[in-house]
């Protein structure tokens, strides 16, 4: 017997108005005429719903680190977050570089809290040098190419690479670091570095392959998208490719326009990420890309890691922090909040653009439309408190932070994935078990 | 719920504040100069001067360190900072043992936590750490609880008792006054805690600091540590009154950073005659083992304008006061 749920009068993601949206079957329906009493109903006075949040860059950690992360804790932090659909890189033990390992993934995910859509290596081994099997993983179900964690490092390889996956229209999203320039850097070269004692990564690092991969795609006519963009001149590199007509999109994570490598201060490891944090004036610059544009979508970079990793020596503590849970709460605290951007612009960089970018079906609030969907309550404040993710990660540097926009409900083709403690349903809600396993 | 949307928040705090700085405003550990004050180290300095005329004078060995278990674990090679550190330990009192890496467990892959956590359970209650990586110091004074750490020397970061043992050779060669006075810094100022050190004490005591070398050994932003830049060594040494030639370590230099050392020498080498550019009184530091003829004149190493023996002297001294100073705070703590 199916079940008719009811958001009832939560103002629409884009347009502010109270709408009311039926979901059955896993689809939104035309919402009924009379009351219904079998329908479970979720009414939120001034919550919003929108699509469920996209996000194109996260490490679920498995085949083989799930001591870091595993795809069933990993989509259940995306579905608290607000996610319901994430994309996985392949920088895993083995990498992702063969269908049978796409297909692996995508078994293992089909009982996960939130779509897997699995992103598959560019290079065997992603050793940066032989080409994976392209055409067939995307036959098996990757929705792009990445060699994420390190830079194709060869510009003939990346050349190739190119033109071998042109055919299948999937992008390649380039982790853009020259690795000459990065060399044994751990954190942004500057001040801090320098006060620290600590070889720092240039910006120029990023830029300099950001201009040869958009030269790149210029060359093959294939899409390439620019992963985890953090510096002034790595905007500027995606805005001038813009301005030239090429396939080029690039991506943000709330870490770059919140804070900046200050944050290292007393040799903090959970400060530390590749990229990592920059500057002020690299912040600054961040807002502004996301602000005018030059930024096609928001990504967490969510990177778990264990808490005895990262309480080695600074230079010994692996990149990386969480990001699927506290993603949206610092997009609406630090850019809506503070007025860089509308809350529907903020949330369609969650939504709409990522699906754009790598050409995933659409989601609206429409009748017809799959019911993958986020209730969330703009100002509702909350302290970050990392003992209660539902990550395995607890590496954030956001702990203690009080932020502003709490997700109250995320559904998944019809089913609840993340329900807030204190949802009061009008009738009580009796969860699938799946999600309350 | 609150569903406004137009509730002000206060300003979210900066820096990730995990692992806050408190371990560097713990007196049981000394991790660095940085921000410690000028009361703090002219007393520390005051205390090394008394601790010398005693050192000098023959007299037997104290018992102000009795009962305290010292390890001296060098996990990089050192000569004269782990000699000093143990000369300054044993006259004291102090039960020192030294912790060879090469001999150890940590090439088994333990890790350094683990092995220190050993020492910590063994009842070692001060730790001089001596490590490649910067903020290797700082990281095992925030994870054991209950044992100092004497940082020194954490890769590129500080070397806090080279840092004071130069304080106090510059106070005796100043006259006791460092306001007004300028030490150059010339040579590998990127890699080298001693610089940073440097920096930090003399900054913080009123004097100013000029760094200078080539362009690929010259930090980041190494001005906002509070020092001025020269482009060349004779703008570095013009009215100075000292200089510190950094040791040119060759170990660590990576491909590429300069050319030959040949070319280094006849840039940025002192000899004689950029000697006589400083004013007349100034005095010349090496922190040792010098390269001669790279960045000293082997006669400039040698000549009554270089102090670079009283520094060794100098540094057993330093070593004493920092050892009472932890201790003390250490007691105080238990």
């Amino acid at each position: 017997m199916s079940t008719l749920t009811l958001f009832r009068n939560l103002l629409h993601w884009r347009t502010g108005e109270r709408v009311t949206v039926a979901v059955e079957d896993g689809v939104i329906v035309p919402p009924p005429r009379r009351g219904h009493e079998h329908a479970r109903v979720l009414e939120a006075p001034g919550a919003v719903l929108a699509p469920g949040l996209v996000d194109l860059h996260v490490h679920l950690r498995e085949p083989g680190q799930s001591a870091k992360e595993s795809i069933e804790t990993g989509t259940r932090a995306a579905a608290a977050g607000g996610f319901t659909s994430v994309a996985c890189m392949p920088n895993t033990v083995p990498v992702v570089d063969s269908p049978a390992w796409v297909e692996w993934v995508k078994h293992r995910a089909a009982a996960a809290y939130a779509r897997v859509l699995p992103i598959a290596a560019v290079t065997q081994g992603q050793n940066g040098e032989q080409l994976a099997p392209l055409q067939a993983m995307a036959r098996a179900g990757a929705v792009a190419f990445s060699d994420d964690g390190a830079p194709v490092a060869s510009a003939a390889i990346m050349r190739r690479a190119l033109e071998y996956a042109r055919n299948t229209g999937l992008p390649i999203v380039g982790h853009e670091e020259d690795p000459t320039l990065r060399a044994d850097g751990v954190m942004n070269e500057g001040f801090t570095a320098t006060r620290l004692g600590l070889r720092g990564i240039p910006n120029a690092a990023e830029s300099v392959l950001c201009r040869r991969d958009a030269d790149l795609a210029e060359l093959t006519g294939a899409r390439v998208h620019l992963a985890h963009l953090s510096t002034t001149q790595g905007f500027d590199a995606l805005r001038d490719a813009k301005r030239r007509g090429l396939p080029v999109t690039g991506e943000t994570c709330p870490h770059y326009w919140t804070l900046t490598d200050e944050a290292v201060g007393d040799y903090d490891t959970l400060a530390k990420m590749n990229p990592p944090l920059r500057s002020e004036a690299d912040r600054e610059a961040c807002i502004a890309a996301i602000a005018d544009g030059t930024i096609d979508c928001f990504v967490t970079d969510h990177a778990p890691h264990t808490a005895d990793e990262k309480a080695r020596p600074f230079a010994e503590a692996p990149f990386g922090i969480v990001g699927l849970e506290t993603a949206l709460a610092l997009t609406i605290t630090f850019l809506v909040q503070p007025g860089h951007l509308s809350l529907a612009r903020a949330i369609e960089l969650w939504t709409d653009a990522p699906r754009r970018v790598f050409d995933l079906p659409e989601v609206d609030l429409e009748p017809g439309s799959e019911a993958d969907l986020v209730v969330f309550d703009p100002g509702g404040e909350w302290v970050v408190d990392p003992e209660l993710f539902f990550s395995k990660g607890r590496n954030t540097p956001f702990a203690g932070w009080r932020l502003q926009g709490r997700v109250l409900a995320t559904m998944m083709g019809g089913r609840f994935t993340h329900l807030a403690p204190e949802i009061d349903f009008e009738h009580q809600l009796v969860l699938p078990a799946e999600a309350a396993r | 719920m609150n569903a406004s949307a137009t509730v002000p928040l206060a300003p979210a705090p900066r820096g990730a504040g995990f692992f806050s700085t408190r371990s560097a405003r713990d007196a049981r550990h000394l991790l660095g100069l940085e921000g410690m004050s000028r009361e703090e180290l002219s007393d520390l300095l005051d205390d090394a001067e008394r601790e010398r005329e005693w050192l000098r004078s023959g007299a037997p060995n104290r018992d102000d360190l009795a009962g305290c278990s010292v390890m001296l674990a060098f996990i990089e090679d050192s000569t004269r900072t782990r000699t000093s550190f143990e000369v300054a330990a044993r006259r004291l009192g102090a039960n020192a043992l030294t912790f060879s890496a090469s001999a150890s467990s940590l090439n088994k892959g333990e890790t350094l936590f683990d092995t220190m956590k050993v020492f910590e359970a063994m009842g070692t209650q001060l730790l001089v750490l001596r490590h490649s990586m910067s903020g290797a110091a700082a990281c095992l004074a925030r994870t054991l609880e209950r044992v100092g750490v004497l940082n020194a020397g954490d890769g590129m970061h500080e070397h806090p008792t080279q840092g004071l043992l130069d304080l106090l050779t510059l106070r005796d060669a100043w006259k006791g006054r460092f306001e007004g006075r300028r030490l150059a810094i010339v040579g590998d100022v990127g890699h080298s805690r001693v610089a940073r050190s440097a920096i930090h004490g003399l900054t913080t005591m009123g004097a100013q600091v000029t760094v200078g070398g080539p362009g690929t050994l010259m930090p980041a932003d190494v001005g906002l540590l509070g020092c001025g830049i020269a482009t060349s060594v004779d703008e570095a040494l013009a009215g100075a009154d000292g200089v510190m030639a950094l040791r040119i370590q060759r170990e660590r230099m990576e491909k590429g950073l300069l050319p030959s050392l040949v070319e280094y020498g006849r840039e940025w080498g002192i000899d004689f005659g950029r000697v006589a550019l400083m004013k007349p009184d100034a005095v010349v530091l090496h922190p040792g083992p010098v390269n001669r003829g790279v960045e000293l004149d082997p006669g400039v190493a040698d000549s009554a304008r270089s102090v670079i023996l009283t520094q060794v002297a100098n540094g057993v001294a330093v070593r004493c006061a920092v050892l009472k100073r932890c201790w003390t705070a250490w007691r105080e703590a238990a």
